[in-house]
Order: structure tokens, then sequence, then C-alpha cells
């Protein structure tokens, strides 16, 4: 047990800050009133963050040890336990699902005006199951977690969702649940692989087989793909985005889009690193065609909404490519992205919650002026698409300054490539800028445009702050981060890499 | 070199974003007290900056870090001799400007004029951050924000064509940026682990030796990148531009803007590189002929032009390659030059710009071909306008003679005979097309025009107040120009 630091605040923090939220949906089930239901899932987000709070202040950043680790029995005939911990990576998301969860609820307050009950637990078990997963130390545990994000992810795309909700639902499940039957079969594999544990951490200590290795990175890779979304199994994500309600987008974009590449940094790379040594290139590739088309695509979209959905094929792009850069510097420019992804993507999404409430419309030829109609909307939303355009100064400028400096440092094409993609980040932001923003107040939506009120003020500003702190003071969440990184990475080792992907598959046909 | 620490640099930056603030509060109802947050603001900065002055002759340096980023990132601020030498000619001009605004959005009612004061302050106050810069990451933050809080001053007419052309400055500028800039500024970090000006270059040895052909490239990607220094062929924007209002021009376009683009390019060649180092892997060859055949062209293409703003942009290109050429000349004249020409131009062309507001104001005329005989009706503009364009020729006396001296001089001293031919040529092309300027201003007779009676012009004297002090100024420049030479001997030294 020396790969982890036990709980020492006295009472279990982690299963807490994970099992409040669920703990407020139930509370809600018994309440009848809206406006109570409303209060009560705001009081509960708000109070698991402000319970998750002694994390980030106890926690100890020189060490990559699992911190906070809480376990006990569960099914002791599968040697199956419940053990929740942290460690430098993860505990940066679960701050963040406690940021968004708030922000969800905050974002619904007047949209959602139907079946205000059920809206409310699904958000509460969502974030439940969010920490979870980022907590998770038992793979079976991960497993259950996961899959349970589904079913409330479903019920808020599914009924709360615009004119197409129930195709995009039903596609985001079917590649969701397509994705994980693979990963299920890695994680039996692994099970008797391993020597019959569920612990992640026994389990990446193992030394697999090449053979097995390269299976299972490969069905794991499959459920990751599809969550991250890599290309191409991204095609689920814009109709997911799109249809989805404000809230849902927000979750989507900030908290289950991390999912997959959170997968990547805790079982792929650590648990079948000569496979990642093999799959390395491929991965670097997908992520600079993800990037660099997905660029294009977003810049085509007539849908506001949808554009935001495909900047972010190309934004997990960049935090991919981050990743597989597989140094020191692109790792934590990846990381550090996935948060301010999360940040921004999520802000944007709520911006444009606020104006689809007033307007009804979502389509970008619809607007136009909205600067002298709307100030202060126009204070936020172009902050947000600053920081997502990557604007020095912003957080997302920071990460892309990372992930590039270690893609450059791993492959010269590589990070040429993906200037590309920043170039089109700022065109297709600066572009949906000038035509929303600029000119003219368009006469369709001209009576309809009312300016931001306090709540729709005080649920963004807390984001904009974080867009700067975090743009000036990046070491605030890095420090978290590096010594993490830096055990993961001493698994690749210091050999090269040199057994290319096509060997790779060759070996195991053999 | 002593190093003093103190938060003047960031005030510079901070009085004009203050000033902003007061100007939107003040608002379109109280014009005068608004405009006087503008001037106020202007004065305090210059003052802020002069109080940097005695220090900074003396050899010091002032610095303050605001934010630590990570290991070689800093949101840091350094005034130096070249940052203070850019920034005083900035807000000096920037109070001239002001007033020069009044006198030119009044009497024409330009709308929404609180935003065009209010994007007016943030813009000095990123000049002043790129004036101030200590390293690559502050001032490309800075660089970055001159060219978004810009944007509204360039399409301020908001008219179809200030549409297209804002739209092109827009392209141009941040295009540049992300695709040549980011990517440098990256690289230039994987290789140096630092951004910070160092003089001499900050790259080790071991880099340096290792990739030469890497920082070659890294040099154009530079060049290219700061496209607000105008080099051809990435030039484009610079008249496109021009569909902003007269004063905006002026300043933005003849000192703040691209002035931060040679600016940088020279912070670079001086900080980053070092004068040995682009020697040695023979990159300054690069940039002496992207610079000359820039000077040429932009001279020839400013010939056809009749508008006369599109002529003094087309001569803008021109001049700003003047100093990216002395600065790549890496001989010691040819530096001073290139340096001294930042100030020097500045005042030239500051005059010719507020020349041609001031004949649009008055006589409402835009193209050279209507200027016969406008001299007698507005014999102050067209002295002034005179010259400026006696110091854009560089005719002794003027500012640009010092120049010009300086250039040939380096020119001598690299022994090439290449760049002397290019001065010497594009001597004579500025001559041949400010000259016809000046002759049908005063020589030709008015032709009949049942359109415009030329008994009604009338110089308005706020516009024609800043515009002889620049005047004034750039030829003082010429006489004593050890006031700037000062400051160049101390940057190169």
């Amino acid at each position: 047990m020396e790969d982890i630091i036990l709980n020492r605040l006295g009472y279990p923090i982690l299963s807490i800050t994970i099992f409040l939220p669920l703990a407020g949906a139930l509370l809600i089930s018994l309440l009848r009133n809206a406006y109570a239901i409303r209060w009560t899932a705001l009081l509960t987000t708000f109070a698991t963050l402000v319970v998750s709070l002694p994390l980030y202040i106890h926690f100890d950043k020189t060490t990559y040890k699992m911190q906070f680790v809480e376990s006990y029995p569960w099914i002791p005939a599968w040697n199956l336990n419940y053990t929740v911990g942290v460690d430098g990576i993860s505990i940066l998301f679960v701050l963040l699902s406690a940021l968004i969860g708030m922000l969800c609820v905050l974002a619904s307050w007047k949209a959602i005006q139907e079946k205000v009950k059920l809206f409310y637990m699904a958000i509460l078990l969502m974030e439940t199951a969010m920490t979870g997963v980022f907590a998770a130390m038992d793979l079976f545990l991960f497993y259950i977690l996961w899959e349970a994000m589904l079913v409330p992810m479903f019920l808020l795309i599914g009924i709360w969702g615009g004119s197409n909700r129930v195709y995009a639902a039903i596609k985001f499940v079917l590649f969701t649940l397509a994705g994980s039957v693979l990963m299920l079969v890695g994680i039996i594999a692994l099970y008797y692989a391993g020597g019959g544990t569920f612990d992640i951490l026994a389990l990446a200590k193992a030394h697999y087989p090449v053979n097995l290795q390269i299976w299972l990175f490969l069905a794991f890779f499959a459920a990751f793909a599809v969550k991250v979304p890599m290309f191409p199994l991204h095609t689920w994500l814009p109709d997911a985005h799109t249809e989805a309600p404000t809230a849902g987008s927000v979750i989507l974009a900030g908290i289950l889009l991390k999912m997959g590449a959170y997968g990547f940094l805790r079982f792929s790379m650590p648990m079948f690193p000569d496979a990642v040594k093999i799959f390395f290139m491929p991965m670097l590739i997908l992520s600079l065609i993800a990037i660099v088309y997905g660029a294009f695509v977003t810049l085509m979209q007539k849908d506001i909404k949808r554009l935001i959905a495909y900047s972010s094929v190309s934004h997990m792009g960049f935090v991919t490519l981050g990743l597989f850069s597989l140094n020191q510097t692109g790792m934590e420019g990846g990381i550090f992205q996935m948060i301010n992804h999360g940040i921004v993507t999520g802000a944007l999404f709520t911006c444009i919650g606020v104006i689809y409430e007033r307007t009804h419309t979502r389509i970008i030829e619809d607007y136009g002026g909205l600067a002298r109609a709307v100030p202060i909307f126009t204070v936020f939303f172009t902050i947000f698409a600053l920081a997502g355009s990557g604007f020095p100064g912003t957080n997302s400028f920071m990460g892309e300054f990372l992930i590039l400096s270690g893609a450059f440092k791993t492959k010269m094409a590589m990070g040429a490539i993906s200037i590309m993609g920043v170039i089109l980040g700022v065109a297709y932001m600066v572009w949906l800028y000038y035509r929303i923003f600029l000119f003219d107040v368009n006469p369709k939506v001209k009576e309809h445009l009312r300016d931001m009120g306090m709540r729709e003020a005080l649920m963004l500003v807390p984001l904009v702050f974080l867009v700067f702190y975090l743009g000036m003071q990046p070491s605030v969440l890095i420090s978290y981060m590096q010594a993490s990184v830096q055990h993961l990475l001493d698994r690749f080792g210091a050999g090269g890499q040199e057994i290319t992907a096509v060997k790779g598959i060759i070996e195991v046909l053999k | 070199m002593e190093k003093i620490t103190s938060i003047t640099p960031l005030l510079t930056i901070a009085v004009s974003v203050a000033a902003t603030f007061l100007i939107i509060l003040t608002g379109q109802k109280r014009p005068n007290l608004r405009e006087f947050w503008s001037v106020a603001a202007g004065v305090v900065k210059f003052l802020l900056v002069a109080s940097m002055v005695p220090a900074v002759l003396d050899g010091k340096t002032i610095e303050y870090t605001l934010f630590h980023l990570m290991p070689g990132i800093d949101i840091k601020f350094r005034a130096d001799a070249f940052g203070i030498l850019f920034a005083l000619g900035a807000s000096f001009l920037w109070i001239v400007t002001t007033f020069y605004s009044i006198g030119y959005m009044r009497p024409l009612n330009e709308h929404s004029q609180t935003r065009y004061f209010s994007c007016f302050a943030i813009a000095l106050s990123t000049t002043m951050g790129v004036a101030f810069s200590a390293n690559l990451f502050t001032l490309f933050l800075f660089y970055e924000g001159l060219t978004i809080i810009t944007y509204p001053l360039v399409s301020h007419k908001e008219l179809p064509e200030s549409k297209v052309g804002a739209r092109k400055y827009a392209i141009y500028l941040l295009g540049a940026a992300k695709a040549f800039l980011v990517a440098a500024i990256i690289l230039t970090y994987n290789l140096a682990g630092t951004l910070e000006f160092t003089k001499g270059g900050l790259f080790p040895d071991a880099a340096k030796a290792a990739h030469p052909v890497l920082i070659s490239v890294l040099f154009l990607l530079y060049l290219f990148g700061f496209a607000k220094c105008a080099v051809m062929p990435l030039h484009g924007w610079l008249p496109a531009a021009m569909v902003a209002p007269t004063p905006v021009s002026a300043l933005l376009h003849a000192v703040a803007v691209v002035k931060t683009g040679v600016f940088s390019v020279l912070r670079v060649i001086f900080f980053v590189f070092g004068t040995d180092l682009l020697k040695n892997i023979g990159a300054d060859n690069y940039a002496i002929f992207f610079a000359s055949f820039t000077i040429v062209m932009a001279s020839v293409i400013a010939i056809s032009r009749d508008n006369l703003k599109a002529r003094l942009a087309y001569s803008t290109i021109s001049q700003l390659s003047y100093i990216v050429l002395g600065g790549a000349l890496l001989t010691t004249s040819g530096m001073i030059g290139g340096i001294i020409h930042i100030t020097n131009h500045a005042f030239a062309k500051i005059t010719l710009f507020f020349c041609a507001g001031s004949i649009y104001v008055s006589a409402h005329k835009t193209e050279i071909s209507q200027l016969s005989g406008i001299g007698r009706k507005m014999p102050w503009t067209m002295a002034a306008f005179a010259i400026g364009a006696l110091g854009m020729i560089g005719v002794p006396s003027a500012g640009g003679f010092i120049t010009k001296w300086y250039l040939l001089v380096g020119a001598l001293e690299r022994e090439s005979l290449t760049v002397l031919m290019v001065l010497l040529i594009s001597t004579m092309l500025n001559a041949s097309y400010f000259v016809p300027i000046v002759y049908k201003a005063f020589f030709e007779k008015a032709e009949d025009d049942h359109h415009h009676h030329h008994e009604e012009i009338k110089e308005n004297p706020m516009l024609v107040a800043p515009l002889f002090l620049c005047a004034v100024i750039s030829v003082i420049l010429g006489f004593y120009p050890d006031l700037i030479i000062n400051f160049a001997n101390l940057i190169i030294k």
C-alpha cells in the first residue's frame, strides 16, 4: 500500500463529495414545488463545491500518490472493493465537475419549465456519477459509474432537447454503448490477466505481454475515443450537443468529453505503455485530423450551437495531441486544456442558452448587431470567444502553448500542421462573432432582445475570473498534476519509440 | 546593468485603461469632460514615461514583474532605452492626436465618439505594453490586444467599404500572428527555455550550433508574423485600413500600430537573435532582400495612387521597411538609422496624415488631382505638408535626412552596393510622389470647380495647431538629432 495516502481528514470527504448530489436528488424526489426544487438543487451543488474545497487545500502536490483514499469491501468473492481516491490529475476533474454542476443548475433556472423535478434529479445524478468516475480507484466501480451516466444524459437530451432530440439521444447512447461494451470485454480480460483484481493501481503496476497490451489498448480505445471524441468517431457529438438543453450541452462539453481523455491517462497509458508506444503515432495523426478537419467543418456551420459543438472536436484534438506527445509539457498542456475547454465551452454554451431563451433561434443568419442591442451579454461572449480562439492572456492560450510546445518537441511536422488548426480556430470564432455581434441589429430578433439579468451575469462572472486567472497563473493547476504526469511518463522509460504501429500489428497477427 | 524595480512602466499602461472607464462613464452627453479624460491621461502617461528617462539614459533599466506563469514565461515589464524612445513618441503624439480628433470629429458630426475615444485610449495602453514588454510572451499579449482594440476604430464609419477594409485588417494581422508568431514563440521557447529579451540574443550556444536552419526559419516567421511592419507581401492590410477616420490613420497607422510592428521586429533582431547570430547564419540577407523590395515596390505603387491617404499609406509601407532594413544591416550606423527612423518617420508622417484630414474637413477633398491651388486657401496646412514631405524625401534639415545619412553610411559599412542603390532610387521615388503634391497646391491655379467654392474653405485652428506642432518637431529632430541618437547608442551599445 505504498502508492496511496489514506484519507486523514477524519471524515470521508470524497464519498461525501460524490454522494451529496445523490442525496440532493433523493430530497428533490420528495418535493413538489418547482421553486423549492430549484433552490434545493442549487444549494446541493453549492454545498458539494464547498465540501470538496478541503481536497484542494490539503492535497500534497509533491507526490504522484493517490490521496484521500477510502476503501471498503464490496463483493469480497470477486475481490471487489469500493475504493476512491484522487491524484494530481483526477483532483482537477473533481473540481471541474463541481463547478460545472453548479453552472448547469443556474443555466437552466428559467429555461426548464416542464418536468422540473425529473430534470434536476437527472442533473444531480449526473454529478454523482461524474465525480465518482474521476475518483474511482476500482475498475468495476469505474465501469458502473461510467455506464450510469448514460441514463440521465439520455433523459436530458431526449426529454428537454430540441426538435430532433430523440434521434440525437439514441445516437449518443448507441455510440457510447458500442464503445463501452468493448471496454467491458477489456475489463474482464484485464481482471484475469492482472491476477483477479479490479484495483486500478495494482493493475497499472503489472506488466502484460505486448500482444495482450495491444488488444486491450484497442478495446479501451473504442470506449475512450468515442467519448473524447476522436475522429472518425465524433459524429454523435454535434447532434447530441445541438439538441441537448443548455445544461446538457454544458455537461457534455465540460465533463463527458474529458472522460475519454481521462481514460487514456488513467488506464491506457499506465497499463499498456508498450501499446501506447506503438500506437502513439496513429493517435497523433488522428488528433491532427480532428484538429484540422474539425475546424474546417466548424467554419461552415450555420447553427451557433452546432458551431461550438464542432469546435469541441477540434479542441479535443489538441488535447489528445498534447497527451500523446508523451512528454511532460505536452501532457500537462493536454490536461490543462481539458479544464480550460470545460470552462470556456461550458460558458459559451451557457451564453448561447441565454440568448436562445429570448429569441428561440440558433441560426446565425437570424442574428446581427447584438453588440449594440445587448452590451452586457456582448462583453461576456467576447471574453469567452477570445478565450475559445486562444487569445493570449486567456487560459486556452496557455494550454495551446504547452500542447504545441510538446508537439513540436515530439515531431516538428506535427506542430506545424496543428498551427493550421490554431489559425482556423481564430477564423471560425471571429467570423461567428462578426456575423452575430457586429453591424445592424437583425429585425427578426430585435424585439426579443433583452440584456442579461443578474442571475445570468452572476453565473458567468466566476468563469470570466477563471479564464483570466488560469491564463495568468497556469501554475495553480499545473502544480497539482506535475508529479502525477512525471510518474506516468516514467512508465514509458527512456527507451525510444522504435516499434511502429504496423510492425506491432503484424506481431500480434503472428 | 543596474536594475530598478518600479511599477512605473505598468502605470503607463494602466493610466489610459482608467481613462477608458471615465470616458465611457462620462459618455456622449458631456463631450468636453469626456475629451478632457483623454488629454489628462495622455499628459499623465507622457510624464510617467518622461520620468523614467533620466534613469534610463543613466544606463539603468526599470523592471516590474506582474505574474510568473511558468519557468521562463512571465508577464514582465522593462523600460529600457528602446522602449522609452518608442513610448515617448507614442504618448506625446497621443495628446496631439486627441486635440486633433476633437477638431476632426466634431465638425463632421461623427457618430459613436465615446466608443472612438475609449478604444483609442486602450490602443495606447497596448502600445505602451508592447514598448515596455520584457519578454516575447508579454509582447505578444499586447501586440494581439492592439489588433483587437483597433478593429472598432478602423471600421468606425460602419460603411460597406469600412467593413471590407476592417475585415482585411483583422484577417491579415490576426492570421499572420497566429500562423507565424505563435509557432515562432513556441519554438523559441523550446530551443531557449526562456522568452526573456536579452541583449545579444537569448539562444544558448548549444542551440545556436545545433539548429542554424531552424533559427533562420524562426527569423522569417518573426519578420512576417509581425505583419504590422507591413513588409511585402503582407502589406495589404495597411492601405485597406485607410477607411478609418483620418486621426486613426494618423496615430495608429503612422505611429502606434505600424511602429509596434517594426519595433517588435527590431526588438527581436537585437534582443532575441542578437546581431552576431544573425550575421553567422546569414538570415540578415533575407530581411534586407524583403525590406529593399518593399521600399522600392511600395514607392512605385504610391506614385500611381491619386487618393491622398492611399498614397500616404504606400509611402508608410515603404518607410517602415527603412526601419527593418536599418536593423537588418547589422552595422552600427545602419542600426542607429533604423532606430531613429521610428521617431523621425512618426513625426513627419503624422503631419502628413493630419494635413490630409485637415484638407478633408475644410475642403472635402480626398484626391490629389483636386488639390490644385489649395495652398493659397490652406497655407498653414500645406506648408506643414511640405515640411513633412521634405522629411519623407530626406532633404537636409529634416529629421528624415539624418535617417538617410545613417542608413547610407550603414550600407557603405556593409559594403553593399545594392542597398546603396535601393536607398538612392527610393529617394528619387519619394520625391516624385511628394513634390507634385506640393507643387500642385502652391503653384497650380485652381480649376473651375462648380461643386466646390474655394472661397468657403477655411482652416480649422483645432486641426492646424496640432499638425503644425508636429511639423515643427520633425524639423527640430533634424537640427538636434542627438536627442534620439543618444537613445539609439544606448540600445545598440
